[in-house]
């Protein structure tokens, strides 16, 4: 297989799409978690029970329900945003928020309850303990931040409902091989996969890296 | 001597049930106060409410002459230090640990920078400053946790069993060690333990606490000779004859 201009353009569509999404994940699934852990407010079992559940969202599931929300005649069709890298990027955050709340709450209520209690004892705020609650979960939170990046970079089912896998627009890794393999051009979707993985690959090591490093230090 | 903390009426709860009932206590200005009782006596529930982590369903708490709730609990609380009976160091090194405190407080770079192995210093682990807290041994551990406590220089020092986990000889030169650091810098202390000869050693005042309620606060001889009731006297002796 020629690494050619388009199959650039593809690697980096799935980099820029699947990063964008794990990033929105992180910035609303971090708060979110955090709240869940430590806060006390009725519903929050029931609330944790169904990002738990969420965080094994079929992807096609996904794909179906931001379909008929971003279709022309779905409430969100004035938006016009099926069929464009932003509704894959919807699709993904949807799939990845749960991964990325769900461990965040893991990893927070892993930690000694005496903590807060210490943190608060030594002065600190609100917010002053809750950056040094995620600091001290920093390990675990780094692997949610993983989790979630795997579980957008490899999806094809979403992407390709909401995606359309439209060539030089919305083709993404996955639907990329999706669409070779279809092709019975396995040469070519074997070259894919291997790019694929070796990208996870890259993207996990270099975070693999970041946690272990804070292990040492 | 003016009274630091005044408390009132006091009432808290921690469930359904009353984890502790008190009509009066005044801490006063520089004196070391040991909290003794059984285990569930209400003696943690003290310290957590004197350092507002608990919430009292009823009562005053005085500070300085001035109801604790006319200011915010982070305000307050960066009056007080809080030692816990694990010293639930963070996952950093020991002079960020030392460190951390003064940063909640926006204290500048250059002064932790001249505090820190001080404070390091004063407590025998001056030493351990570039250490992971996770490498040191319990007393170590202990050490940096007051440490930690006594730089932010509080008003009010609150210690929860801080010996508690450490072998005899640890504990008994970590104890001589804090009293004269105590005695040196007169900080008012309120220090829980159910060990009575370590609160004699330490405390200016015991006050003793049995079944929810406190049963009396004075000097260490009298708790020992004129037990204020049966409850009092059965405490001290079961804990004498230990």
């Amino acid at each position: 297989m020629i690494f050619d201009l388009e199959i650039f353009q593809i690697t980096l569509l799935s980099l820029q799409i699947s990063a964008f999404a794990t990033a929105l994940s992180l910035v609303i699934g971090l708060p979110f978690g955090t709240l869940l852990a430590l806060g006390k407010f009725p519903g929050r079992s029931f609330l944790l029970s169904i990002v738990n559940t969420g965080m094994g969202l079929p992807p096609v599931v996904v794909g179906l329900f931001v379909a008929m929300m971003l279709w022309r005649s779905g409430p969100l069709g004035d938006l016009r945003l099926i069929y464009t890298p932003t509704a894959i990027i919807i699709a993904q955050v949807v799939i990845s928020f749960p991964v990325v709340t769900g461990l965040t709450a893991a990893a927070l209520q892993a930690l000694d309850p005496r903590l807060i209690l210490q943190l608060y004892g030594l002065g600190a705020s609100r917010i002053q303990m809750i950056w040094m609650l995620w600091r001290e979960a920093r390990l675990p939170l780094l692997a949610a931040l993983m989790a979630g990046f795997g579980s957008v970079i490899s999806e094809v089912g979403a992407s390709m409902m909401v995606g359309g896998n439209i060539r030089y627009q919305t083709r993404v890794l996955t639907t990329a091989i999706v669409l070779e393999t279809g092709k019975g051009e396995f040469d070519k979707a074997i070259g894919l996969a291997i790019l694929l993985l070796v990208i996870t690959f890259l993207v996990n090591w270099a975070l693999t890296w970041i946690q272990q490093r804070s292990v040492r230090r | 001597m003016k009274a630091l903390v005044e408390i009132q009426d006091l009432l808290v709860r921690r469930g359904e049930h009353p984890a502790l009932q008190m009509e009066h206590l005044a801490i006063q200005n520089g004196e070391v106060l040991a909290v003794v009782g059984p285990n569930g006596a209400g003696k943690s529930t003290l310290l957590l409410t004197l350092a507002r982590l608990l919430k009292p369903e009823r009562g005053e708490i005085r500070f300085n002459g001035i109801q604790s709730s006319a200011e915010s609990d982070t305000d307050y609380r960066r009056r007080i230090a809080l030692v816990m009976q694990d010293p639930l160091l963070f996952d950093m090194t020991v002079f960020d640990n030392v460190a951390s405190g003064l940063k909640f407080r926006g204290v500048h770079k250059d002064e932790l920078r001249s505090k820190v192995p001080l404070w390091l210093e004063r407590l025998g682990v001056g030493h351990l400053a570039k250490r992971r807290a996770n490498q040191l041994s319990g007393g170590e551990a202990q050490r940096v946790s007051l440490a930690r406590a006594l730089i932010l220089e509080p008003k009010l020092l609150l210690l929860d069993e801080p010996f508690s986990a450490l072998d005899p000889p640890t504990r008994s030169r970590l104890l001589d060690d804090l009293g004269t650091l105590l005695k040196e810098t007169a900080t008012t202390t309120v220090f829980v333990t159910h060990d009575l000869p370590e609160a004699a050693q330490l405390a200016t005042r015991i006050a003793v606490i049995v079944g929810n309620r406190m049963r009396q606060v004075s000097s260490p001889n009298e708790v020992f000779n004129s037990p204020a009731d049966e409850d009092v006297s059965r405490f001290v002796n079961h804990r004498q004859a230990k």
